[in-house]
Order: C-alpha cells, then structure tokens, then sequence
C-alpha cells in the first residue's frame, strides 16, 4: 500500500536526519566548545578551582563548603555559610533545595531553630539574625552570604581566633562584593575566599 | 529593598531585547523565506534523501513533524538504556524503563520535566547526544511548525505550507547553532565548565571531603535556555553555581530565553507583509510579561507566610547572588516562556508567589511563549478573539484577509481545550483512583495539606504546557507519574501542533478577502487590549476553581 510506503520512507528519513543533527549538535559542536574554552578559559572551564598554599585543589569558588566538624557542628573559627538542604550539606555531587513550603512545619521549625543558635553563638539579638543565615539556598551549594550575616559572626570568629576584632571586620569589608554591574543581584561576601583570607591573617594555616 | 534595582534590571532587559527585535525577526524572516540553500545543507539534504525544492502540504508536513518526533523519542530512550556500554557514563547504572520513557517524551516534546537528579543519572554521552540535540532539534521543530502557521496566513490559495525537513535544519543550522557557539562562550567567561573531568574529590578548607562536579555543561546549558527546554545538567538547574555564576549570567540567561520568542512577532510581521500586525502581538505579550513579573516580585518581597515572615524574607530556596528580584525575573521568564528552568525554588516560594508560576503556564505560554510554541499558541488566541469581536458586531471574523469559518474556529476551539482536560483530568485522577491517591499522598507529595495538592496542580501544568518546570518537592519518580505526565507530554505538544497545522493549510488555501470598512483593524490598541482580555478570560474561567483549592487556600488562609 502506498500509504505504509510512505510512512516507512518517512520514517527513514527522520532517522538519517536525526543521524545528522546528532553528529553536527551532539558531537562536534560539544567537541569544539570544550576545545575552545580549555584552550582560551581553562580556569572558569575547569570549575573556578582554589588552591591553598602548598598548591593543592581545596575546592571551587563557586562551590560553597560546610565550615563544621564531623559531627555537623559549626566551627567557631570560621565564617559559616547558609544552612544547606545539598545531602549532609553542601554536597556537590547531590545539589538541592529543601522544597519546603512557606507553611511547613518543618521549615517553620528549622528557622526558629537556627535563628535561636545564630543569635547564641554570635551574641546578637534573634531580630538581628538576616533571612540568608536561616533559610536553605536554591542550590545547596550557594557559596555567598550576606555582608550582614559576615558582619554578624566577626566577634565570635575573632574571638575564637585570638584576632582583634577590627582586623577581622576589616578583612569581611574587603570581601563584600557589590550588585554585579552596580544593580543586578545583592551584594554577596565569598565565604571560602573569605576564611582562606582568614587563614593567612593569623598564620595559622589551612585546615587548623 | 530597594525596588529601584528591580527597574532597572527590568529595564536593562527590556532594551536589550527591542535592540535584538528587529535585526533578529527579520533574520528569521529570511532564514525561512530564501529559496537558497547552503551548499553544505544541499549535501546533508541529498544524504537524508530529501529534495529542498519540494513544498509539502500539511498532512505531509505534519507526517514529517511526528515521524522526526518519533525516532526521537526512540534514539533518546535507547541511549538511556544503553548507558553502561557508553562512554563518559560516569559508572552509572541503565535508567531504569518508565524513568527513559518519561525523559525522552519529556525531551522531544521540548518540556524537559526531570523526574530524576541528573548528575546521579544522566552519563555525558546521553547529555549530549541525547538531551542535548534533542534542546536544539525540539526548538527547531516548535519554530518550524509556527512558520508553517504564518505562512498559512501569507500565502494565497496555495496547496502547501513549506518543507519540514529544510525547516528543520535551517532552525538548526543557522539559528541556533550559531547563537547557541557565541553565547556559550560567554557562559564559559562567566564562570559556567565546560569540560570531561568527572568528579574531582577535593579535602576542603575544613578539613571535609567534596566531590565537585565536571562536565560538559555551557555547551548544553546555553542551548536549554535559547530553544525555552530548561532541563538542567545538574538537579538544581539554573540555580547551580556551575550553570549560573553569577547575577549578569542570570541576566543573560533571561535574555537567552527571550530573545526568539520576543522575536517572532517581528518574523510573523514581516512575512505577512505588514508589520503593525507583528508589533500588535508583540504588545500583548509584552503586558501579560510585564504585568506577570511585577505580581510575582511584589509577592515575593513582601515576604508573606510563616516561614518567610520568620526568616524576615523569602529567601528559602534563593540564592544570595541573586536575591529576590534576579530570582522572580528568572521564574518569571522560564514560566511565561516554556523553558521551565529555574534559578531559585519555587515549592519554596510564597503561596500566592508560587501561584503565579503556574498561572504563567496556564496562561498557554504565549507572553511570549515558548520558541515557535508560543507565537502559534498566540496567534490562535488571536483567531478566538477575532472571532468573538465578530458575533459582538455582527460580521464574518478575518484575521489579515482570511475568513474565520467554521473550520478554523474548530480547530482553534479545539487547541485551546487540549492543555485545560489535559491538566484538570490528570490532577484528578492522580487523587480519584484509589491505589494511586494512596502512592501519591505516601511516596510523591513533600509538603503536607493543600501545598502538597499543588505540587501535583503544578506538575500536570507544567507537563501539558510542555514547560518542565517543577514544584520539586514532588518525587515524581513513580510508575504513576513517570506515566502520566509522560502521556499529558505527548498529547500536550502533538494533539495542538495537528490542529495548528490544519489551521495552516486551510488558511494557506484561502484567497485573501479585501479589507472594507467592515474589517476589524488588527493592529490597533483595541484589538491589542480584546487579545489580553480574551488570554486571560480563557485562562481565569478555565483554572480558577482548581486555585482556589490550592495556592488561593493556602495563600488566604
């Protein structure tokens, strides 16, 4: 029958297009970007990597990292980064969001927990605790805070340090990076390039 | 907050896209009116066995369209299978039968609904030889079958409407791979990898252990974004820092997904010969766009809800390089386009804020739509509307020299019931049949009580609107899910493209009427504000009883 001719020869003409667009989009195309950004932009390409010191990978500056211990427990010396829903938190190889509704109990209950310890271990008031230190980032793996939740943990990470406390908030101002372009975004502050700062201040090393 | 900020980010959008308006439509415009064939393209047509010079008719053209979706669907659905045998597959396992079928529908049919976490699924090779192409060739396809539309509408008494597969490829060859070259590399400059590392296992600065990612990814992520897919290389998608660096990358990826869309109006103009009637459809969707953003971003910066009133803002979900406003203007545009992309999470957004995401896609994706989807799904509601201003007077409806009869108001009748039962049958079944009410309360749904009824509202919305973007708490990993949204897919792009292109070849058929004092002018404010009113009205009577028992109630409570 003409009409099943018809069919099959469309049919294979779909697959041998098909064939072709994948050669050109799904192979070549790939192939030479890759090329040119190894080639031309081999940092940003590679995952913006940080070394410390002694010249070894300690991770990405658009990665955010966990500043804890084992256990989970914040580090005092440290800048701490967002709460995050990323497997154990941050997690690069699992990026998530919590999904937690605007009316789930459980968010609802995390918040006012992490709110209760933020105000605790850096000895502000609960009202002076900023929405980025209490909520979950988008990613699991935002690596900014807020200047203000940088400027909040300065006495407890200079204290904990044995820093005045004017040379830390110096180095926190050194590190707010405004809106991009002056008026897309917020003003973000890097937190690992912010403690690898930190790290070299006092010469205590990496990972102390 | 400032809202200052939110203007002129709004507004720098604005000017970026009206300097691209022109020098882009009429581009397209030529792209698929010139009779001249690369010499390149001659060889690919002779390989495949296709005679450029051939005009099809729409039961041709449209056997075209399904018999490419087709094989698609099968090559996607095999590669995922075949993972293990594959290169670059990362050691990760086949995926698993219902999981394939669902992401290659959800691919070919432009929706990119990802019911899996990627980089725990998804090798490089199936990335890009089967996600990836399937983002260039789906959105070549969408334009290619709105072409086929408005060349319906410029064409007189003629028999056919095009060449499926010479449209197929120029969309390819000269539209999208071109844009999609230069703006990778300026994803990569921003930040964005581009490589075949893997996972690097790297001791952080605290003494922990992170597995960072590699991959292929501004190759792929650019070409997500300027075809509206939105699959996203990585589980979070736009809101990873390796998709999305920084706060001008997400600025450019909005542009990426507006350009073509907010271009077409112009193609549409020029082809049929005036463009007054492109800059008419190019203002309705403007409003709705303008009018969406600003509800959303006000919803969102007054922060309402326990949790957000809480934290002292709704930044659950947000990342701090984007804040509030980088964050609403991306849903915003992923959702009014059919990308579904997202750089912050909208499960986490507040209840009437997330409502507005879904209103976007119920709205059918025309302010602006997705790339070709969403100029035809407009231009059909311009059929509705010109039809309704004709029974308001008392004439026979035209739209640009062609009669509104019978048939044509069927069709356009019928396109725009498609996505409603679509939507409406699935959430309800998903709570009607006994065993999978059941799975869906236990397994699917995140969050608890009415929130947890809109992740499954959302779901079929985004799926039957070809958009893919996702309430994402909803675990729609299951036999019933991976299933139905895999049907509402299918059925969502197939059954409206039919219909589109039967509008096309019975208008391409029609001599043209000439314009007395009787017509409706078509390019007017009137008709611009009738069109607005028509989207939203269809919209509004269609979805609002179904919002009143989600987002509404939880947002008014």
């Amino acid at each position: 029958m003409s009409t099943t001719r018809t069919t099959v020869r469309t049919h294979w003409v779909a697959l041998r297009a098909l064939l072709v667009l994948t050669a050109v989009l799904g192979l070549a195309y790939p192939l030479v970007i890759t090329l040119a950004g190894q080639v031309a932009l081999p940092a940003q390409a590679n995952g913006s990597l940080v070394r410390d010191t002694d010249g070894d990978v300690i991770g990405s500056t658009l990665i955010g990292q966990s500043f804890t211990d084992a256990d989970g427990a914040p580090l005092p010396e440290w800048f701490q980064s967002r709460p995050s829903a990323a497997g154990d938190g941050y997690d690069a190889g699992a990026s998530s969001g919590s999904n937690l509704g605007p009316e789930n109990a459980d968010l609802v209950a995390a918040i006012a927990e992490r709110k209760a310890q933020v105000a605790e271990s850096d000895g502000v008031d609960e009202a002076d605790v900023p929405a980025d230190a209490v909520t979950a980032s988008g990613s699991g793996l935002d690596p900014h805070i807020s200047p203000d939740y940088a400027r909040v943990q300065v006495d407890r990470v200079a204290e904990a340090r044995g820093l005045p406390v004017a040379d830390v908030l110096a180095l926190v101002e050194e590190h707010v990076a405004p809106r991009d372009l002056g008026f897309l975004g917020e003003p973000t502050v890097n937190v690992l390039e912010l403690n690898l700062a930190l790290a070299t201040l006092d010469g205590a090393g990496v990972g102390d | 907050m400032d809202v200052l900020f939110a203007v002129v980010q709004a507004a720098t959008l604005a000017l970026i896209l009206a300097l691209l308006y022109r020098p882009l439509g009429d581009y397209l415009a030529r792209v698929y009116s010139t009779d001249r064939d690369w010499k390149v393209e001659r060889g690919l047509y002779r390989l495949i066995g296709v005679d450029p010079r051939t005009e099809q008719s729409w039961p041709a053209y449209l056997r075209g369209v399904l018999a490419f979706s087709a094989v698609g669907v099968l090559l996607v659905y095999v590669l995922q299978r075949a993972q293990t045998v594959l290169p670059y597959s990362l050691g990760l396992p086949p995926v698993p039968e219902g999981l394939s079928f669902n992401t290659a529908v959800s691919f070919v049919t432009n929706t990119n609904w990802q019911s899996y976490s990627p980089e725990l699924t998804m090798g490089y090779t199936v990335q890009l030889a089967g996600l990836a192409v399937q983002n260039f060739v789906s959105a070549a396809v969408g334009i290619a079958v709105t072409i086929a539309l408005v060349r319906g509408f410029a064409r007189r008494g003629s028999g056919t409407i095009g060449n499926f597969w010479v449209d197929l490829f120029r969309g390819s060859f000269r539209l999208l791979l071109p844009l999609s070259v230069i703006g990778a590399i300026v994803l990569v400059v921003g930040g964005v990898i581009q490589n075949f590392n893997g996972f690097t296992e790297v001791t952080t600065l605290a003494g922990g252990t992170q597995h960072l990612p590699g991959g292929p990814v501004a190759s792929q992520e650019v070409v997500k974004l300027l075809g509206t897919n939105g699959g996203g290389f990585f589980n979070v998608n736009s809101a990873h820092p390796f998709e999305n660096p920084t706060a001008w990358t997400s600025l450019f990826q909005n542009v990426l997904m507006l350009a073509i869309p907010f271009a077409l109006p112009r193609t549409f103009g020029t082809m049929v010969g005036s463009n007054r009637q492109g800059t008419a459809i190019l203002a309705v969707m403007a409003t709705l766009f303008v009018v969406s953003l600003t509800a959303l971003t006000a919803l969102e910066a007054s922060g309402s809800g326990t949790a957000p009133e809480l934290a002292g803002g709704a930044m659950e979900g947000k990342e701090q390089r984007f804040g509030i406003f980088a964050s609403t203007l991306f849903g915003s545009t992923s959702t009014l386009t059919s990308t579904g992309a997202v750089n912050s999470m909208h499960d986490s957004y507040t209840a009437l804020g997330g409502m507005l995401p879904m209103l976007n896609m119920m709205l059918g994706e025309v302010a602006p739509g997705g790339v070709g989807s969403g100029l035809y799904g407009m231009l059909v509601l311009a059929v509705i509307a010109v039809f309704i201003a004709g029974l308001l007077v008392g004439r026979t409806p035209e739209y640009l020299g062609k009669r509104i009869g019978p048939r044509e108001i069927k069709l356009a009748s019928l396109y725009i019931l498609v996505t409603p039962v679509l939507v409406l049958a699935g959430t309800a079944l998903s709570f009607a049949i006994p065993g999978v009410r059941e799975d869906v309360e236990s397994t699917s749904i995140w969050n608890p009580g009415v929130h947890g009824m809109s992740e499954v509202l959302y779901a079929f919305t985004s799926a039957s609107n070809n958009n893919g973007s996702a309430f994402a708490g909803l675990t729609a990993n299951t036999p019933w899910f991976n299933t139905a949204l895999g049907v509402a897919m299918l059925l969502g792009r197939f059954i409206p493209i039919v219909l589109v292109l039967a509008l096309a070849g019975s208008l391409a058929a029609q001599d043209k009427v000439p314009a007395t004092a009787g017509t409706l002018p078509t390019h007017r404010p009137q008709f611009v504000g009738l069109l607005v009113g028509v989207t939203v009205l269809v919209t509004a009577l269609t979805y609002f009883p179904v919002l009143t028992l989600g987002p509404l109630a939880e947002g008014l409570s």
